[in-house]
């Protein structure tokens, strides 16, 4: 018998054999198997960047319990200061938000309270009383808050101006510093009325806590003997 | 041999013949292995404690000095540092702090509860409060080791002495010291603590035994009029020769929290160099800014009272005196204030409609501590005083006449003799008393505008009226800080830096022996003064008394009547006073000495003379010098039982 196989291209085939039959059925498979290592490749892909978010998100929230263990617990309350951070552009990147560390928080209101009478003062129900009985009560919270302000914060205007002044802003000012209002339009240099001189805090110190110490309790009840 | 003089008690005298000299060599030696790098000052005041040093490897024309910041508790939990420590302890109750709320950076649980803690929780629980810890370590008829404050505590607290106080107060400084600067051990630092020129012996060397105990044993004392002198003289920067003249009268007026304190500086001429001498101190005057805080509240007080009608509790006339305070130094402060709105708090939690509401005028203010403490009077003026009670109960001799001028004007009048042994300062003939020509003012009292110039205008007034130029005021002292300033940059002069102020101790000191008189019954013994310490003595000089002999029995404590005069500077050691009038000579608590038993036989007698001398440390020292063997035993002065002397 004469085995030679001769390569034609120019032949079509006639019949639909079962060679045929098989070699179709075969590329529909492996086209089937392809579409679908590709689908899960992708899948997977998602997938695993998703846990990678959370678990940066989880490590943001355990920062400030790891500073439990230190005896003192120093407080950076410049978190507080700048707890939201300005979204640059609309990138899909997911923004990392500064927390703030709740004790500081506590501490501030535990002073008001303890020197201000500041909670006391907010709780009450102002408009059952006159102005008169607000102002004498006005005088122990502003006294009170003036002292815990004073003690602990150095605070300075962020402009020397005199409010109603005119300001001019050169180019390249720091947004952060002055905010502008009303009709933004044009290039720097801006001209425009200081009507806030604004404050920043210069120095800062808050007492520390002892390791016990439940920042919670702003203010204890009081029982006298 | 020998008349016994004094008299003998029963009573077993404590005995710790602790020899002072050789501590004191012990930490000299190690000190010059390796030279201090800071003089530390330590104001122990009545009210507040700070504590400065001097960089002495950085200083030297130019003095760099700095405030330590103290780390204290100011409640449960909460530690924050501070340029004053109060001089207070809270002794709490077990169930009222929980455990760790009380720890400090040094340690878990402090033995005590010092500074601003102390002070908040003993507002509302004065029972616990121990105060004033050092005004108690110069009363006579006490004995400071004695658990006795807080005075009005009930027996269940556990009471703290004077003495212990002291200790916890400088405890505190010195942990806090290690915790701050852990590179230099503060036992091998320059330590100078201050004291009122006022102490006695006794307090100044209670007050130096606290130091060793909390292992300052180099610590020197200085007096604190002085150590506000030194202050003025850093602050100026090489300037004060141009502030101060040969012939100047220098008075220093210290009116503090608790206690008002006097001191005269003569300055001199000594070999073309200015001298400083101090040539006279006042008594313990117990009075301050915190009894004028208090007349403010009680006029403040009664006002309300009428107006309500109802009687003040305890609480509000403490917020009252809170608010007194405040509101004094606003009004100090601002001219142009007329009054200030005074508000007491509800205590409860509804803060609006349950408070009290008046009004501190300027009028009142001036009327209140002007006039009440600063009374414009003439210079021949005594303070007032009433005679006690009988049943006074057991407390501070708090001064009677609140006129801190009356006080000024009768020591400027007992003191018109203190420089006539001075070639350099000449007095007019006519002077009724000394004529200050300069005056330094410390304390925080004298911040406010209007008592310094009153103080001023009424000094001045009494040396127009003996036709006498104007004392001027000696500018630019830290009221707050400087007597621990002063005292740091004093560690720094004792190098050989800088003036130093001649002192030597403020009084002469006698001992009362039975002069020898036929008895009269009916009357007691004759007492005479007998001089053992005179006027002026030098730190680290001696005075003996070898031709008066006395006979101590071996075991048996002996004690003496003991004598200061702050006036008589002619009396030479051994000179017998049958007459003195009660301004002279005060008396001091009595002095103890017991001799031991070792090598002799109980009850025999062994003829001493006595000997005194001044430390380096700034405290007088007495013994007992056997004239057989020359054997030497210390006589106590802190021997205070808190009986009255017969």
């Amino acid at each position: 018998m004469n085995n030679v196989y001769s390569i034609d291209l120019s032949l079509r085939p006639t019949t639909f054999d079962l060679w045929h039959v098989c070699l179709a059925a075969t590329v529909v498979l492996l086209a089937f198997i392809l579409i679908a290592v590709l689908l899960s490749v992708l899948i997977g892909h998602r997938r695993c960047s998703r846990k990678a978010e959370q678990a940066r998100q989880q490590m943001v929230e355990n920062e400030p319990e790891t500073r439990v263990v230190e005896k003192i617990v120093e407080v950076p309350v410049e978190k507080i200061v700048e707890k939201v951070v300005e979204v640059p552009g609309p990138a899909p990147e997911p923004v990392v938000l500064k927390e703030a560390t709740p004790e500081a928080a506590l501490q501030l209101l535990g002073m008001l309270q303890k020197e201000a009478r500041f909670i006391d003062f907010i709780h009450e129900d102002v408009s059952q009383y006159g102005d008169a009985d607000v102002g004498v009560a006005a005088r122990v919270v502003h006294e009170g808050c003036k002292k815990v302000i004073d003690e602990h914060f150095s605070l300075a205007t962020i402009r020397q101006e005199t409010e109603g002044s005119k300001v001019t802003l050169a180019e390249g000012f720091n947004s952060a510093e002055i905010r502008l209002t009303g009709n933004i339009v044009g290039q720097p240099p801006f001209t425009g009325t200081l009507i806030h001189k604004g404050w920043r805090v210069t120095e800062f110190h808050l007492p520390k806590l002892t390791e016990k110490h439940d920042p919670k309790i702003i203010a204890p009840a009081e029982v006298e003997l | 041999m020998s008349e016994l003089f004094g008299h003998d008690t029963n009573q077993d005298g404590a005995d710790n013949n602790q020899s002072l000299e050789s501590q004191n060599h012990d930490a000299e030696a190690q000190m010059d292995s390796e030279g201090p790098r800071y003089s530390v000052g330590i104001d122990l005041g009545t009210t507040h404690s700070v504590l400065s040093y001097v960089d002495l490897h950085q200083s030297d024309d130019d003095v760099v000095q700095d405030v330590m910041a103290v780390p204290q508790l100011i409640a449960p939990g909460e530690v924050e540092e501070r340029e004053q420590l109060p001089s207070f302890i809270y002794l709490p109750h077990e169930a009222e702090i929980s455990e760790g709320e009380t720890a400090l950076p040094w340690t878990d649980k402090p033995d005590f509860l010092v500074g601003e803690i102390a002070r908040n929780l003993g507002g509302k629980t004065p029972i616990r409060l121990v105060a004033s810890a050092k005004s108690w370590l110069c009363h006579a008829g006490v004995d400071c080791k004695q658990a006795i404050l807080p005075a009005d505590g009930p027996d269940e607290v556990e009471k703290v002495s004077p003495f212990q106080a002291t200790q916890a107060y400088l405890q505190h400084l010195v942990d806090a010291w290690v915790y701050k600067y852990p590179d230099a051990d503060l036992a091998a630092q320059d330590v100078t603590i201050t004291v009122p020129a006022s102490f006695d012996p006794a307090a100044r060397e209670l007050t130096a035994e606290a130091a060793r105990s909390v292992g300052l044993n180099q610590a020197i004392l200085l007096e604190e009029p002085q150590s506000a002198l030194y202050s003025w003289i850093e602050n100026s920067e090489g300037d004060w020769r141009n502030h101060v003249n040969v012939g100047d009268i220098i008075l220093v007026v210290d009116i503090g929290g608790g206690t008002t304190d006097l001191s005269l500086i003569a300055v001199t001429d000594q070999d073309g160099n200015l001298e400083l001498n101090r040539v006279a101190v006042g008594d313990h005057i117990l009075l301050g800014g915190d009894n004028m805080d208090l007349a403010l509240a009680y006029a403040v007080k009664a006002k309300l009272e009428k107006d309500s009608g109802k009687r003040l509790e305890a609480w509000q006339i403490q917020s009252l005196t809170h608010a007194c305070r405040d509101a004094k130094e606003q009004l100090f402060n601002d001219p142009e204030l007329d009054n200030i709105p005074l508000v007491v708090a509800n205590r409860g939690s509804s803060l609006i409609g349950g408070s009290l509401r008046t009004e501190l005028t300027r009028d009142e203010l001036n009327q209140i501590l002007v006039e009440g403490f600063l009374p414009e009077v003439p210079v021949s003026e005594k303070p007032i005083s009433r005679p006690r009670s009988g049943l006074r109960s057991q407390g501070l001799p708090y001064a009677q006449d609140a006129g801190i001028t009356r006080h000024l004007a009768a020591f400027l009048t007992k003191q018109v003799a203190a420089t006539d042994e001075l070639d350099d300062i000449k007095l007019p003939e006519h002077a009724s008393f000394l004529h200050p020509s300069a005056v330094l003012f410390n304390g925080g009292v004298l911040k406010a505008q209007v008592l310094a110039e009153r103080l001023m205008t009424v000094i001045n007034s009494w040396l127009q009226a003996e036709q006498a130029p104007d004392a001027r005021l000696l500018q630019g002292a830290d009221l707050d800080l400087a007597v621990a300033r002063g005292a740091a940059y004093y560690g720094f002069v004792r190098k050989g830096k800088g003036v130093r102020i001649k002192g030597g101790t403020a009084a002469s000191y006698y001992v009362g022996v039975e002069s020898a008189m036929p008895a009269v019954p009916g009357m007691p013994p004759e007492i005479e003064a007998l001089c053992i310490a005179p006027f002026g003595m030098e730190e680290g000089t001696e005075e003996a008394l070898p031709d008066d002999v006395f006979g101590l029995v071996v075991g048996e404590p002996v004690r003496f009547r003991f004598f200061a005069s702050k006036s008589r500077r002619e009396d030479k050691v051994g000179t017998r006073l049958d007459f003195w009038t009660e301004d002279e000579l005060e008396e001091l608590d009595e002095i103890e000495i017991t001799l031991p038993d070792e090598g002799r036989k109980a009850g025999e007698v062994v003829p001493v003379h006595l000997s005194a001398a001044v430390t380096e440390v700034g405290t007088l020292e007495l013994h007992a010098v056997s004239q057989q063997d020359g054997q030497r035993w210390k006589i106590e002065f802190d021997v205070r039982a808190g009986e009255e002397s017969s």
